[in-house]
């Protein structure tokens, strides 16, 4: 398996994808770059890099670089896709879909119920989130409780470039409409990637790590802070089972809900905020279908219930770490009724 | 553009069976049986009817919240939107959607809307999709006078000059707001004068003029198909109805809807501009009219004796797929 950085493993996922179905177009802002410019045309490939290198192969028509309007283009994605196209719709940063909601919430979502199933609306919104580059409070949020709430839409986090490569083909594919997020501290991250066709289903977390004596949720980056606190942990004999849900909707409930009646205990990582959040409802889903199992109170490590700070000695303050994880897992596991 | 007697006694046949469908749809609301929010049509018929009637299925159009003359006039099944109305488990949505959201996407209709401007961003789309495949087909996207106030309809014109999409964003300016007047809501008070500013052309018409709204439309139309990019059309008309059913409409003047329907009512200026001109006589019309009067009660009866929706249809269409299921 090749070696390739969480960005790479994305743009070979759209490659793979707009030339294996003509239907796929990719529209957005800069998702080339150098329209209308005295530059270079093809001048960005998405400010992050991901849809590199797309225009020259695919030309401007499944190509689309489109003006800073955010609310159009979801709603374009939507028409091109009752329309029978396969859009793949940037939304620079996550904190921007509320400009793009109307179109998300209201319309991709409800398209297929409202019309008795006689529509279909295959959409992927492409966007990033996270902490972690003093981007302050407009461009750090990790949004995706928001959209996890509406009945009708996907919404998937990939951990890995592996897991960012299966599930963006796996996305591209489904039917329905899905909000991928991306988080933009990972984009550097290496990893083994499958080659070729290679793809991830949605509703199956990923078993990261098995152990007997408390199962960690966590989502996105956070699996890897994760990860960390558990090998520091198993040095003390603490095993922690790490799963990563990889899609929040749907979500595995099963193998959460199993992984929990064996270790009694629960901790679950994310770095949204804790108010109405898929943390609180992973803990609630538990507390409601395996009360019995539980030996100890359900921990959430989350980002606090405030906006994200710009300083770095704040923004370190405002998510989960190791560190924290590592805490609420020995305190979970310390527990005595 | 001369239209031959079977266009005129179609686009007639149309108009008509919009105006009956609210008419009677005004009626059976007051019996109870009809739930939640309605929003009729009947004044508007020959915007929609004379837009359509220069479009395929193979075009797309996208509606309002006042929808069901533009599903009518762009071919959804009569009965199946009453049945919907009713919210009957065989109608065209299945009792899903209700007044509100009517679609049906094989004859290019991608529904009514309940979102005020969520309409124009989506039918871009879908004049996008016709341009990748380069099949001349276009896109109408159908909004109100408030509708053109929304940010993201200002997004969606911008987004179609620059992409040059086969796209008609038609505003039927009916001079409410819901309750607000128009000419107060729209800053400039000029719908169709601001949409040029975006670059593109634009023009004013008589919405309660059939034929000009068909010939404004079909220059438009030709001008998408051939690769000319959008065109914005206003058309000033009036619904005869409230905002909602149930509206106490006191914005209205005094006797402003009762002079409207005697002077310039679309239906009545057809009718006289055809007989006049001799190109259909009363006995063609009568018959339409005694036909669509025959539709309409056969819809009305059988959407009141239909069934409920299943219990599961809940659940159902949510999703196409979803691993571990809705409930």
């Amino acid at each position: 398996m090749a070696v390739k950085t969480f960005r790479e493993a994305l743009t070979e996922a759209l490659h793979l994808e707009m030339e294996r179905d003509p239907s796929v177009v990719v529209l957005g802002e800069d998702v080339s770059g150098g329209a209308g410019s005295k530059g270079q045309r093809d001048a960005a490939g998405g400010v992050f890099g991901v849809t590199s290198g797309l225009l020259p192969r695919f030309g401007e028509a499944r190509v689309i670089d489109t003006p800073i309007s955010e609310g159009a283009i979801v709603g374009a994605a939507n028409g091109l896709a009752l329309a029978g196209k396969r859009p793949v719709a940037e939304i620079m940063f996550a904190d921007f879909m509320g400009l793009a909601m109307d179109q998300l919430m209201n319309q991709a979502a409800k398209f297929r119920y409202m019309f008795g199933g006689k529509a279909r609306c295959p959409i992927v919104v492409r966007t990033t989130f996270g902490i972690g580059f003093n981007a302050a409070a407009q461009h750090s949020q990790s949004l995706y409780n928001l959209v996890t709430h509406v009945p009708g839409l996907k919404v998937v986090v990939p951990a890995t470039p592996a897991e960012a490569k299966g599930l963006m083909l796996t996305a591209i594919r489904d039917d329905d409409p899905v909000v991928f997020f991306e988080n933009k501290a990972l984009y550097a991250v290496k990893g083994e990637v499958p080659e070729g066709e290679y793809t991830v289903p949605f509703g199956k977390a990923r078993m990261v790590r098995q152990g007997d004596d408390v199962t960690v949720v966590a989502i996105g980056r956070m699996v890897m802070l994760a990860e960390e606190a558990a090998k520091r942990l198993e040095a003390d004999g603490i095993g922690v089972e790490l799963i990563d849900p990889r899609t929040l909707s749907p979500l595995d409930e099963e193998s959460i809900l199993d992984s929990v009646e064996k270790t009694g205990r629960l901790v679950v990582v994310d770095e949204s905020h804790p108010r109405c959040s898929v943390a609180r409802d992973i803990a609630g889903i538990v507390a409601e279908k395996a009360f019995s199992s539980l030996r100890a109170p359900v921990r959430c490590v989350t980002g606090q219930h405030t906006p994200i700070p710009f300083a770095r000695e704040l923004e370190a303050l405002f998510g989960p770490t190791p560190d924290l994880i590592e805490a609420a897992v020995r305190d979970v596991v310390g527990y005595a009724v | 553009m001369q239209l031959s007697r079977e266009q005129l006694l179609r686009a007639y046949r149309q108009m008509e069976t919009i105006r009956e469908f609210e008419e009677r749809l005004h009626v059976e609301i007051t019996t109870g049986e009809i739930a939640g929010f309605t929003h009729l049509y009947s004044g508007q018929e020959a915007v929609a009817v004379g837009v359509c009637e220069n479009l395929t299925d193979a075009d797309y159009i996208i509606s309002t919240h006042r929808g069901h003359g533009h599903c009518i006039a762009k071919g959804c099944d009569v009965k199946g939107m009453m049945k919907e109305i009713y919210g009957r488990g065989d109608g065209l949505c299945g009792g899903k959607g209700g007044s509100m959201h009517i679609a049906d996407v094989s004859k290019g209709m991608l529904g009514a809307n309940g979102i005020v401007g969520g309409g124009p961003p989506i039918a871009l789309g879908a004049a996008l999709a016709s341009k990748i495949d380069g099949n001349g087909g276009v896109a109408v996207a159908f909004g109100g006078d408030g509708s053109s106030n929304q940010g993201v309809v200002f997004e969606a014109m911008n987004m179609a000059v620059v992409l040059q999409a086969p796209i008609i964003f038609l505003f039927e300016n009916n001079g409410y707001s819901e309750h607000t007047g128009a000419d107060y809501a729209v800053g400039s008070k000029d719908i169709a004068g601001r949409a040029r500013g975006f670059g593109m052309p634009a023009e004013r018409g008589d919405g309660d003029n059939f034929f000009e709204v068909y010939e404004m439309t079909r220059e438009a139309v030709e001008r998408a198909r051939n690769g000319g990019g959008p065109t914005t059309l206003e058309f000033r008309t009036m619904r005869f109805f409230g905002h909602f059913e149930g509206d106490p409409q006191l914005y209205r003047g005094p006797n402003e809807v009762e002079e409207y329907r005697a002077t310039k009512d679309c239906l009545m200026q057809f009718r006289n501009r055809v007989i006049e001109a001799k190109l259909l006589d009363a006995g063609d019309l009568d018959n339409v009219d005694a036909e669509v009067l025959q539709l309409i009660d056969e819809a009305v009866s059988e959407a009141r004796a239909a069934p409920p929706p299943s219990p599961d249809a809940l659940f159902e269409n949510v999703y196409v797929n979803y691993e571990g299921g809705i409930r």
